[in-house]
């Protein structure tokens, strides 16, 4: 059974969730990827502005393709979460809640979620032409020099996705494998 | 000597690579649907109906495959009785990824100085580019974009002779294993085996340009495939990751005579969005 969220993730919404739960998701993400982290953990040391107050909110780590004329954006689909591990336990202490992703998470970033109470989702990898079409709206609002790189707000409608790290240690990844595993 | 102009080369290249990222090949469609067919786990099923319906959402609403458009890979065979006029070969491909990413609306994933600033060359050029001199007077291309999910789970073993097929097995098992949900599974495993380092490299990259599931010509060699298969679909990774019996469509191995004291494995990983077109000059 999908469960259906409005974001932004609340505390009580969290606690709800555990890995393996589908969910499809409606409202605001900010899509951030490599080296926009870079630059936004760098403005967290300096004390300069961010991009987007971080507190309560959910990323998504992607880079779309251009969207053709007429189109919202292009394909959207996740990339692999880990690549931003060094960066997610500062993001998470400012306040992050939801991180949307592929791929699996360092211990860092797991002991994280759960000490933060928040939650890591996936979403199909390769799915980028099904997920664009789940974007109702996009826009550039910073680091626009990084193409597909910037960070973006976006508004999703029934967006689906799977938990992977819940915040009580659940990993689906953990999980699911040993719930198939042959010997 | 039959001449080819270096024009038609870029046009090619521009159409392999426009088809690659919004078409996949009915091969990888057949066993995907194969896959879903055989997939135990509801998760690992939903996974698979939705990578299915991307790839007709793709084709129909003219939206690339995957926003990861990859780095451009280029498969070169050219006869040795062919002749390249008009231009260079190599410009004449890379003009035609440039014309591909920019008039394809593919994103431009390549970045230069990749240990500093990393800026981003804007028209994903330059393509990575494998040229073999083969008889003929034909020219034949492979274009093969790659994702960065799948590429970064490489893995390269300088094995010891004593190891053996067993410890061929092992090594690639424990790639995939190691490897989870990163290179979006269930995809294919190019294994090569031979050669020297970077041979068994390359041979681990052409393996993946067989059609899936296509046997190795070898029997032994098609033999390993299948153990190995068998026991990657026996780790439990499943489609995506969320746990199932597809974690792989299939394993192609290409091999290559070894020095008497070496045994280079190399283990390159497909996504489920194999996506290699090719044509015929």
């Amino acid at each position: 059974m999908t469960k259906e969220i409005t974001l932004p993730l609340t505390k009580e919404v969290i606690k709800d969730l555990r890995a393996g739960d589908s969910l499809s998701l409606s409202g605001v993400l900010y899509v951030v990827r490599d080296a926009a982290h870079k630059r936004i953990v760098a403005a967290l040391d300096k004390g300069e502005p961010l991009p987007f107050e971080l507190k309560g909110e959910t990323i998504y780590y992607m880079g779309p393709s251009p969207a053709p004329p007429g189109k919202i954006i292009g394909a959207a689909g996740p990339t692999t979460s880990g690549r931003m591990d060094p960066f997610t336990p500062r993001l998470l202490a400012e306040g992050l809640k939801g991180m949307i992703g592929k791929g699996s998470r360092s211990e860092e970033v797991m002991e994280a979620i759960k000490k933060y109470g928040a939650v890591y989702l996936g979403a199909i990898g390769g799915g980028g032409a099904l997920l664009s079409r789940k974007i109702t709206k996009a826009e550039v609002i910073a680091y626009e020099e990084l193409g597909p790189e910037a960070v973006l707000r976006i508004e999703v409608k029934d967006f689906p996705v799977t938990v992977i790290n819940d915040s009580y240690g659940g990993d689906l990844y953990v999980e699911g494998k040993k719930k198939y595993h042959l010997s | 000597m039959r001449e080819i102009e270096a024009s038609a080369v870029t046009e090619a290249i521009t159409d392999l690579f426009i088809q690659a990222n919004y078409e996949l090949t009915d091969d990888v469609i057949s066993a995907l649907k194969l896959a879903r067919q055989q997939e135990e786990s509801p998760a690992g099923r939903e996974a698979l109906d939705k990578i299915l319906e991307n790839a007709s959402i793709a084709g129909e609403e003219r939206v690339p495959l995957c926003q990861d458009c990859g780095t451009a890979l280029v498969f070169i065979e050219l006869g040795q009785d062919a002749h390249i006029t008009g231009g260079d070969l190599y410009k004449a491909v890379n003009e035609g990824v440039r014309r591909a990413y920019v008039e394809g609306y593919l994103r431009k994933s390549m970045v230069e100085k990749p240990f500093s600033e990393r800026t981003n060359t804007q028209d994903n050029t330059p393509a990575v580019i494998h040229t073999t001199v083969v008889p003929g007077n034909r020219l034949r291309i492979i274009a093969l974009p790659k994702g960065a999910g799948s590429e970064n789970m490489t893995r390269l073993g300088m094995l010891t002779p004593a190891s053996g097929r067993q410890g061929v097995i092992d090594f690639v098992v424990k790639a995939v294993e190691e490897a989870g949900a990163n290179p979006c599974p269930p995809g294919i495993i190019g294994v090569g085996i031979g050669g020297t380092a970077e041979r068994t490299l390359l041979l681990a990259k052409q393996a993946l340009l067989r059609k899936v599931g296509e046997p190795s010509l070898d029997s032994e060699t098609s033999n390993l495939e299948k153990d190995i298969l068998d026991k990657v679909n026996r780790l439990g990774i499943g489609p995506m990751g969320y746990g199932g019996r597809i974690t792989a469509l299939a394993v192609h191995i290409e091999t290559s005579p070894a020095h008497i004291g070496s045994m280079p494995v190399a283990v390159s990983l497909q996504c489920h969005s194999a996506r290699h077109r090719e044509i015929t000059l």
